[in-house]
């Protein structure tokens, strides 16, 4: 198991329908899509492996149906996985008692959703003390901490009102302050903005970076909007019928797409924005040419420069050592993903 | 070959089924007719052939058998120390004294502290600050008014009589909703129990009143205590459902939350589940106060005394003035009380921010009103107890006023009852009671099969067998033809009413409105007006059906027909419907399913109404249990409750079966 990982997850299943336990334990743990159609099975997660590492931004992107949410509540044993074992800093999950839960879940884990779950006959400061009170924690000391939250996510000043006299970015916003009251070390977001106007959204994109690069938590991110992925993440994990089909950082995905899957989420994506020069040079080709660009420049920088010259530049890394060459052809190649099949 | 299967698998073949068996067996046996003295066993069921020496003349022995079942649980000492029925009568004692407390506070007073009863301006006041909170003015009138009648017009006691009943109401609600949600609760987080308590449910809701009111009084015995346990009985299922309900539709989402912050078993309970679920269990808190006061008239039969028992002694003295003056005053209440609770099931939480006064102005209001009203009772005797003078009674002027108004109508009435009698419901009896018991099994095995699966034919099979069996056939049969006489008036006046209603939004508000002042009205009221009109007939007991039990048709209308998605109606228009196109093409189909519902709803109120029309004298199964009633004959009256929650339950599963299919194909959810 990696060290770093502060969630792990191995060969997780869940498979609804009769007797699922006995049905995987007959195919060995490993049936075909084949012969779970046959028995009538509806398969959520897959085999699903994964390790989410202390301080990052992990995305699990999907379409609807893809089990990005199931995979979600199964790390936090909101739902119990029919086979696999979930490790929550090196303790399996799934072993963990009642009470060991409800003090992880007290202590160490936040978690925001996609239509809010306010409680409804709760004012906005009830509503994020809520973690704190079933605590057990004193009313001044809990209405303390969630008045500092509140105005961490920009809401001061409407600590009295209910949930129905908000609008729908201001009720992700306490659903945010809530999740983050107990200062959890692993926030989970499930579809957060995915209720909000575009507009919205996009602010509380904005808000949600820059509450993460106050607070630095482990974060496991459910979209199943690609931009939004790509904006947020360090690393993107893509689900396709129950099935993680590929996990990497958004230049991996774009550049290497494990399947026909992942590549038709990636091709509409503006390439030239996101992949920096390390992503798209050719590797073996380590002589040192006259004209030299950084690694971690965007294409969108060095590509009028790369095009006009007729000659091939050389990618060096920070300490001025040259890891690999880029001309023309690798840069059109990139640019238009059609022509990487030809 | 492939002919006779199509017919077999037609509609046709169903539904005309029991007649094809009925022809027939005019060929087969030759003394058919029941008129005969021994009819052939085809058609009314034998006598019975296990014993034979029982009081009932039922193929099978169930009354008996309720006895020795009875008698057991009256005679048998549990562990040799103590008979069921004590253990029942322990529990009716502490309820007693929960009554003594309200009954003392609203009439009775504490005569050993020498306090009297809370003085009427007391009520008044609280109740006008109480419609303020809720809703504001409108409804703080509406309280004031009622309770000012029953100020007002308390020349023959309705004040205490209302009082009294109010001590009984305000321990029965209670204790029927906090049941309830216990069972509620239990039900959601116990997937056996619900599944015992679901059939519970539906038997319970759909038993006569009358007949668990015999079993109450051999178990707990007679007086208010009794009414209060038979009050309870009859509303704690509502509360239940509602509360199931409530708590199986929170927001799998808001769920989730409350397990991430932590939350233990019961902290998710009273912290997440109940708060979110408020509003329904508030709606089940409001139905149940509504049980209650439809029973204060049915719980005066076992001598609970109160505004309902003195109705009933005007009714059977045909003293219909009177009888007048104490409806419009239960009228009064049950509007009251029912636009109270809706007030609180609705209620979101407020804010205010402020001082302590500026934050919590009700009960600040409360406070100084309190003091005020102290202060005038201490000092005017006028506002401690309102003096008889200056009450009034209207009901000299009200008996002279239905007599001459009876009087005027007598000829056009009579002409009409007799009309009604002769062309439609004599007739109609006779199809009824000529149906073979055995073909009416047959057809609705058959619809059942029809409609879904071997299961649904299977049970409503065995629901017709067990009246058959019974030994009350021809009697639950002349329920059944009042029934569905009733229930072909009612969609006769329903179904155009809810069309002409649904047209213009400011007709359906004004019809919802009516129906609900009309549903609120506890059910024995309706017997008023029948016998001002049609005097002691079969058709002034389904005069008092059809009004009680239009309500439903007519609201399943409205809402079947303004339920049409509006972009379907849109496309109708803009392919050139005409109105009428448009109605009958478009929004009748669509709204069909609905309107069966609605049938279904209405078949349920008729068959309540039709038991305590039973009280006017007609002669089904609701006479059966009255005389059962008479004698304390338990088995009996739990039978014949059973034959006639089974009738209900028999049309129920069909139809609301036959609704979900169809609203599975037109493409409905839920």
């Amino acid at each position: 198991m990696n060290k770093e990982a502060k969630i792990s997850c191995k060969n997780i299943w869940k498979l609804y329908g009769e007797a699922p336990e006995k049905f995987l334990k007959n195919t060995n743990n490993n049936p075909t899509t084949e012969e779970i159609k046959k028995n009538n099975y509806i398969p959520a997660v897959r085999d699903a492996s994964i390790d989410v590492n202390t301080g990052e931004i992990l995305v699990i992107m999907g379409l609807s149906g893809s089990g990005k949410s199931t995979l979600l509540r199964c790390m936090s044993k909101l739902i119990e996985p029919t086979h696999g074992q979930v490790f929550f800093e090196g303790n399996d999950l799934l072993k963990a008692s009642e009470k060991e839960l409800i003090d992880i879940r007290r202590h160490k884990m936040g978690m925001v959703f996609q239509h809010f779950a306010l409680l409804p006959h709760r004012t906005v400061l009830q509503n994020v003390a809520f973690p704190l009170e079933v605590q057990g924690q004193e009313i001044q000391k809990r209405e303390e901490r969630a008045k500092d939250v509140i105005k961490l996510v920009g809401l001061e000043g409407r600590e009295k009102y209910y949930p129905r006299e908000l609008s729908g970015g201001q009720q992700q916003r306490v659903g945010l302050a809530r999740s983050l009251a107990v200062e959890p070390d692993v926030w989970f977001l499930d579809e957060p903005f995915s209720a909000l106007d575009p507009l919205i959204r996009k602010e509380m994109q904005n808000e949600f970076l820059r509450l993460q690069s106050m607070l630095k938590k482990t974060i496991v991110f459910i979209t199943h909007d690609f931009d939004e992925a790509i904006r947020l993440a360090d690393r993107i994990a893509i689900m396709y019928e129950g099935l993680i089909v590929q996990v990497g950082t958004p230049e991996e995905l774009i550049t290497k797409p494990a399947t026909d899957y992942v590549a038709e989420f990636t091709k509409d994506i503006p390439r030239s924005k996101l992949l920096n020069a390390e992503s798209i040079m050719n590797e073996k080709d380590k002589k040192p040419y006259e004209n030299k660009v950084n690694y971690s420049d965007k294409i969108e920088k060095i590509a009028s420069k790369v095009l006009k010259s007729e000659s091939i530049f050389s990618v060096v890394d920070d300490n001025k050592e040259v890891i690999g060459s880029l001309s023309k052809k690798e840069l059109i190649k990139a640019l238009f993903a059609e022509d990487k099949n030809e | 070959m492939n002919k006779i299967k199509t017919i077999f698998r037609g509609k046709f073949f169903f539904i005309f089924a029991p007649f094809i068996f009925l022809w027939l067996l005019r060929y087969i046996i030759p003394n058919y007719t029941i008129s005969s003295k021994t009819p052939h066993w085809a058609y009314i069921p034998p006598k019975s052939c296990l014993g034979g020496c029982g009081s009932i003349d039922g193929l099978i022995p169930f009354v008996d058998w309720t006895n020795a079942l009875i008698q057991f649980l009256r005679k048998y000492e549990i562990f040799g120390l103590f008979t069921f029925r004590d253990f029942t009568r322990g529990i009716a004692n502490y309820v007693d004294k929960f009554l003594d407390f309200t009954e003392a506070v609203l009439h009775k007073g504490f005569p050993s502290y020498d306090v009297g009863p809370l003085p009427w301006i007391f009520i008044l006041t609280l109740t006008i600050i109480l419609g303020f909170y809720l809703r504001g003015w409108r409804l703080a009138l509406l309280g004031g008014a009622c309770f000012s009648y029953l100020i007002l017009f308390s020349k023959r006691g309705i004040w205490e009589l209302s009082m009294k009943s109010l001590a009984a109401i305000s321990v029965s609600a209670p204790l029927a909703a906090l049941i309830g949600l216990c069972l509620g609760i239990l039900a959601v987080k116990r997937k056996r129990f619900a599944n015992f308590l679901w059939p519970m449910l539906n038997i319970l809701q759909s038993l006569p009143h009358f007949s668990y009111l015999i079993l109450v009084v051999i178990f707990v015995g007679i007086g208010t205590k009794a009414g209060v346990i038979a009050t309870v009985i009859f509303a704690f299922p509502p509360m239940a459902r509602l509360t199931i309900l409530g708590l199986q539709n929170i927001s799998q989402e808001i769920k989730e939350a409350g397990v991430m912050a932590g939350c233990t078993k019961w902290q998710m309970l009273f912290k997440v589940e109940i708060p979110a679920a408020r509003s329904p269990i508030m709606l089940g808190i409001n139905q149940v106060i509504m049980q209650c006061l439809a029973m204060i008239v049915i719980a005066a039969f076992i001598g609970q005394p109160g505004l309902g028992h003195d109705l009933l002694i005007r009714l059977q003295g045909l003293r219909l003035g009177e009888a007048f003056e104490i409806g419009v005053a239960v009228v009064l209440i049950a509007i009251t009380l029912d636009r109270y609770s809706q007030a609180l099931a609705l209620k979101e939480p407020e804010r205010r921010e402020g001082n302590f006064v500026k934050r919590n102005p009700y009960l600040c209001a409360t406070f100084f009103a309190i003091i005020i009203c102290s202060i005038l009772v201490f000092l005017f005797p006028f506002f401690n107890e309102y003096p008889k003078e200056l009450t009034v009674s209207a009901s000299v002027y009200l008996d002279n006023a239905i007599k001459s108004f009876t009087r005027s109508l007598f000829v056009p009435l009579g002409i009409f009852r007799d009309w009604m009698l002769i062309y439609f419901l004599m007739p109609l009896k006779a199809v009824f009671q000529s149906m073979p018991w055995t073909g009416v099994i047959l057809f609705v095995g058959a619809i059942g099969w029809k409609l879904g699966k071997m299961r649904l034919a299977l049970t409503v099979m065995l629901f017709v067998f067990f009246i058959a069996s019974s030994g009350y056939w021809v009697r639950a049969m002349i329920t059944v033809y009042m029934v569905f006489a009733s229930l072909v008036i009612c969609a006769l006046i329903g179904i155009p009413l809810g069309i002409w209603a649904s047209k213009k939004e400011s007709r359906t508000k004004i019809v919802l409105n009516i129906c609900d002042i009309f549903q609120t009205f506890p059910s024995f009221i309706y017997l008023l007006p029948a016998i001002m009109l049609f005097q002691i007939s079969d058709v002034s007991a389904i005069f008092a059906i059809v009004i009680y039990s239009s309500i439903p048709m007519i609201r399943y209308t409205i809402f079947g027909l303004r339920g049409v998605p509006q972009h379907i109606i849109e496309a109708a228009i803009t392919s050139g419907c005409t109105q009428r196109q448009l109605l009958w093409k478009v929004r009748m189909p669509l709204a069909f399913p609905e309107i069966i519902l609605g049938a279904n709803q209405t078949l349920m109120f008729s068959l309540f109404m039709v038991m305590i029309a039973g009280f006017i004298g007609t002669v089904d199964l609701s006479q059966e249990i009255f005389r059962a009633l008479s004698f304390s004959d338990g088995g009996k009256g739990l039978i014949i409750g059973l034959c006639v929650a089974f009738i209900g339950l028999t049309a129920d599963r069909l139809l609301v079966e036959w609704s979900k299919q169809m609203k599975l194909k037109l493409g409905f959810k839920n």
